[in-house]
C-alpha cells in the first residue's frame, strides 16, 4: 500500500515538475521578441518531445544499423553479411516468408472482416451488442490472445485442445495424434505433406494469423462502423433513386467514401502483422515453422546473444516498415483528392 | 413520362406521428407540381414516399398506372434532386451524371452520348473531369439536375434543391429548372418552403399544414382565392394582413368594423359571395392583401368611407414599392386562434398602446412619413372573408 502512495506521488510530483518547467517557459516566451515569440513558444513544448524521441528512439536505431555491419560479438566488421545470411539461410527466409504472410494475409482478412462485420451489423437490433463483443479481442493482450488460442490449438496427449476435440467427432479425421502436446492442431493432424519448415511452411503460420485477426478485426470493425455511419443518408438515398441495389450501394457508393479510412486501418494492421511477436512468442516460441522476423529478432539477439544478426534482422523490419508508410501516405493523398478537397 | 397519383395516402411513424393525413393528389403527365408548406407539414415526407425512401402506412401510390406502394426506390424509374445535391464525392462530374444508367446497364458509347448530352443544357462541358469537390455551389446544383435529365425518367422528384445557393444563384435557378421541366415535359414534384418559388414555379401548387392538404390549384387562384385563411396568410409576401373585424352596415351599404375603423364596403363582395349575407352583425375574419392599400395622396378621388386613417410607424422602401407598417386597434386572426399555435402562428406583438401592426404596399410616390398620419385607400372590393370558427372562407 505505501509502495502504491509513493509511487502515485513521485508520478504526480514529477508531472508537477514537468508542468511548472514549461508555464515557466512559456512566460519566458513573453520576454522574447514578438516575431520570435510563436516560434519559440512551439520550441518549448516540443522540445522535450524531439528530446526523448532522440535519446530513446533515433540514437538506438542508429547504432542498431551500425551493429548490424559487424559480427556477432560486434567486434569486426563484415559489411552486409549478416543480410545476406537472412536470405541465404533456410530458416531465415522461412521466418520472411512467415512475415509476409502475416502482412498480406493478416492484413486482407482483417480489413474484410472488419467491413463484412461492420456492413451487417449497421441498423441491426443488437448492433451494439454485437459490436462490443466483436471489440472484446482488442482489449485483450496479444499475449492473452496467444494463450487462449493455445487451448484451442493444442494438441494430444496432453491438452487436448477444442479443435481437436470437435473433429475428433468427425468420422475420417485419424483419431491418433501422437506428438508431445505442444505441437498445434494441423501438424498433429498431418495437414501438408512433411512437417515444416521442408514442407508446407505456411500452415502453421497462417493458424496463428487466424489469432491475429481475431484479436485486430474487432477495432477494425469499430472503426469502419463509423466511417460507414459517417456516409451521408442522402448519398445512399441517391443511389438507391439512380437504381443501385444494396450490394452496389455498398460496393460503389460506401467503399469508395471510406476509402481513407480503409487505407488507414490496412496500414496499422499491416505494420502489426509485420511487428508480430507476442502471439507467435505466446503459442509456438517460433517453433515447427512459425517463426517471423520479430520473434526471429528477439531470440537471435536476446536469446542467443547473435548481436550482429540480430541487428541485422531489427532493420530489416524497419525497412520493411517504410513502404507501408509510404503507400500509405500516397494513398491517402489520392482518396484526399477523390474527396475533392 | 407518367401521372402521379396519390389516393388517401397517410403516413403514421412508428413512434405514432401521424406526418400526413389521407393525401390525394393527382399530378398530370408532364406537370409541374409544388409541395409547398411550413416546416414540418409533411412535404418533404410525401415526396420521399413518391420516391420509395419511405413506406406508405396506407392509401395507394401509383406512378403512370401502376401500383408502386411496394416498389423499392431503383424500380421506381424516377430521378430525384436532394437539398445538398448529395452527389457522390469519389466520381467525376462525368460519372455523377451517367451513374444511373451505368447501373442500368446502357453501352458505354450511349452513357457519353447522353451524359454530354445533358451537360451541355446544363453548361457543365467544361467541368465533366472535375470531381464535385472542385465545382462552385451552383454547379453542383446543375450536376445533380445532369444526374437526374440524362435518365429521362417518369418523374422529377426535387426537394428544396435551391435552399442551399445564394439569393441571387436561386433566382437564376429557379427561372432554368422551370423552363428545362417544360422543355422535357417530365412530370415533376417539387417541394419547397419558399412560397416564392412554389408561385414561380409551378403550374399547380399544393399547400400542406401539419400532413393535411390545404389546397391545390394554379398560383394565381391559390393567391385570388385562397380557401381558408392558412393559405391566405401562407401565399404572398409580405402576407396578408388577416384581422377580426365584424360585418355590419345592411346588404345594399354593408360595413366592415375592426377595431374603431368602420369602413364602407362594395356591394359586389357581396353578391359574388352569397354566404355572407348570414354573417350581418357576427364576427367574421377579413383579409386584405397589402397591395389592396395605396397612399390617399397618389390614388386621390377616394370616398371618405373607403380610406383608412393611420399613423405610420415604419416604412421599407424597395426602390419600386413601400411597405409600409401601421398600428390599428384591431387585433389579428392568429392571436385569438388556438388552432394556429405555435410555429404556424403569424405570431403578432401589440405595440405599447396594445395596437397591431399591418402592412400596406404602397406607391414610391408616397408622401408618408413615419410617425406622421397617413390615409389609405383601401380596395374593399377585395376583401376576403373567412369564418372565425372554421378558418374557411365564405363564399357560396
Amino acid at each position: 500500500m505505501i509502495e502504491v502512495i509513493v509511487s502515485l506521488a513521485v508520478v504526480i510530483a514529477g508531472l508537477a515538475v514537468l508542468g511548472v518547467v514549461l508555464a515557466a517557459l512559456y512566460q519566458v516566451g513573453a520576454y522574447v521578441p514578438r516575431h520570435l515569440q510563436e516560434g519559440f513558444r512551439s520550441w518549448v513544448f516540443l522540445g522535450p518531445a524531439v528530446f526523448l524521441v532522440a535519446v530513446g528512439l533515433l540514437v538506438p536505431a542508429i547504432r542498431t544499423i551500425y551493429l548490424s555491419f559487424f559480427d556477432d560479438a560486434s567486434k569486426k566488421f563484415v559489411g552486409v553479411d549478416n543480410y545476406v545470411d537472412i536470405f541465404s539461410g533456410r530458416n531465415t527466409r522461412l521466418t520472411v516468408f512467415n512475415s509476409f504472410l502475416w502482412v498480406v494475409v493478416g492484413t486482407a482478412l482483417t480489413v474484410i472482416v472488419g467491413l463484412t462485420i461492420a456492413r451487417f451489423a449497421e441498423g441491426m437490433r443488437a448492433e451494439k451488442v454485437a459490436k462490443s463483443a466483436i471489440f472484446i479481442p482488442a482489449a485483450i493482450s496479444l499475449v492473452g490472445a496467444g494463450v487462449i488460442w493455445g487451448f484451442v490449438y493444442a494438441g494430444p496427449p496432453f491438452n487436448n485442445g477444442l479443435l481437436n476435440r470437435v473433429t475428433s467427432i468427425i468420422p475420417g479425421l485419424p483419431t491418433s495424434m501422437g506428438g508431445d502436446g505442444q505441437r498445434i492442431w494441423m501438424v498433429e493432424r498431418g495437414f501438408g505433406p512433411l512437417t515444416p519448415p521442408q514442407g508446407f511452411p505456411g500452415v502453421n503460420t497462417l493458424l496463428l494469423i487466424v489469432i491475429f485477426i481475431w484479436a485486430s478485426s474487432g477495432f477494425a470493425t469499430v472503426v469502419f462502423s463509423a466511417a460507414i455511419k459517417g456516409v451521408p443518408e442522402a448519398l445512399i438515398e441517391a443511389a438507391k433513386v439512380d437504381g443501385a441495389t444494396d450490394r452496389q450501394v455498398f460496393y460503389q457508393v460506401v467503399l469508395p467514401y471510406i476509402r481513407a479510412t480503409i487505407v488507414t486501418v490496412a496500414t496499422v494492421t499491416a505494420i502489426g502483422g509485420l511487428k508480430a511477436f507476442d502471439i507467435v512468442a505466446a503459442t509456438t516460441g517460433g517453433k515447427f515453422g512459425t517463426s517471423t522476423i520479430a520473434n526471429e529478432f528477439f531470440v537471435t539477439k536476446f536469446v542467443q546473444g547473435r548481436n550482429g544478426l540480430g541487428s541485422a534482422l531489427a532493420v530489416l523490419i524497419f525497412v520493411l516498415v517504410t513502404p507501408i508508410i509510404v503507400m500509405n501516405r500516397r494513398a491517402q493523398q489520392r482518396a484526399e483528392e477523390m474527396m475533392g478537397a | 413520362m407518367a401521372e402521379v397519383v396519390l389516393d388517401q395516402v397517410n403516413k403514421v411513424y412508428p413512434n405514432g406521428f401521424h406526418a400526413i393525413v389521407d393525401l390525394n393528389l393527382e399530378i398530370a403527365d408532364g406537370e409541374f407540381l409544388v409541395l409547398v408548406g411550413p416546416s414540418g407539414c409533411g412535404k418533404s415526407t410525401a415526396l420521399r414516399m413518391v420516391a420509395g425512401l419511405e413506406d406508405i402506412s396506407s392509401g395507394e401510390l401509383r406512378i403512370g398506372d401502376r401500383l408502386v406502394n411496394d416498389v423499392h426506390p431503383k424500380d421506381r424509374d424516377i430521378a430525384m434532386v436532394f437539398q445538398n445535391y448529395a452527389l457522390y464525392p469519389h466520381m467525376t462530374v462525368a460519372e455523377n451524371i451517367g451513374f444511373a444508367l451505368k447501373l442500368a446497364k446502357v453501352p458505354k458509347e450511349e452513357i457519353n452520348d447522353r451524359v454530354r448530352k445533358a451537360a451541355a443544357t446544363l453548361d457543365l462541358a467544361e467541368q465533366l473531369d472535375r470531381k464535385p469537390g472542385q465545382l462552385s455551389g451552383g454547379q453542383r446544383q446543375r450536376v445533380a439536375m445532369g444526374r437526374a435529365i440524362v435518365r429521362q425518367p417518369k418523374a422529377f422528384l426535387m426537394d428544396e434543391p435551391l435552399s442551399n445557393l445564394d439569393a441571387k444563384l436561386r433566382v437564376q435557378m429557379r427561372a432554368e429548372i422551370a423552363t428545362l421541366q417544360r422543355d422535357l415535359g417530365v412530370t415533376t414534384v417539387y417541394v419547397t418552403h419558399d412560397q416564392v418559388e412554389a408561385m414561380t414555379m409551378g403550374d399547380r401548387v399544393a399547400v400542406l399544414k401539419r400532413g393535411y392538404l390545404q389546397q391545390v390549384d394554379t398560383p394565381q387562384n391559390l393567391y385570388d382565392s385562397p380557401d381558408n385563411v392558412f393559405v391566405a396568410g401562407f401565399i404572398g409576401s409580405p402576407s396578408m394582413n388577416l384581422m377580426n373585424a365584424t360585418l355590419g352596415g345592411t346588404a345594399d351599404a354593408p360595413t366592415i368594423t375592426f377595431g374603431s375603423h368602420t369602413l364602407a364596403v362594395d356591394r359586389s363582395v357581396l353578391s359574388v359571395r352569397p354566404a355572407l349575407a348570414s354573417y350581418f352583425g357576427q364576427r367574421v375574419v377579413v383579409g386584405l392583401r397589402p397591395e389592396d392599400l395605396e397612399d390617399a395622396s397618389v390614388q386621390t378621388g377616394a370616398p371618405e368611407d373607403r380610406i383608412l386613417v393611420v399613423r405610420t410607424a415604419l416604412m421599407e422602401s424597395l426602390g419600386s414599392e413601400i411597405i409600409l407598417h401601421f398600428p390599428v386597434d384591431a387585433e389579428p386572426y392568429s392571436i385569438m386562434e388556438a388552432e394556429f399555435e405555435g410555429d404556424d402562428a403569424i405570431t403578432a406583438v401589440p405595440n405599447d398602446e396594445g395596437h397591431f401592426n399591418y402592412v400596406a404596399r404602397v406607391s414610391p410616390r408616397s408622401a408618408a412619413r413615419i410617425g406622421e398620419t397617413v390615409g389609405l385607400v383601401v380596395d374593399t372590393g377585395r376583401f376576403h372573408f373567412f369564418d372565425p370558427t372554421s378558418g374557411l372562407a365564405i363564399r357560396d
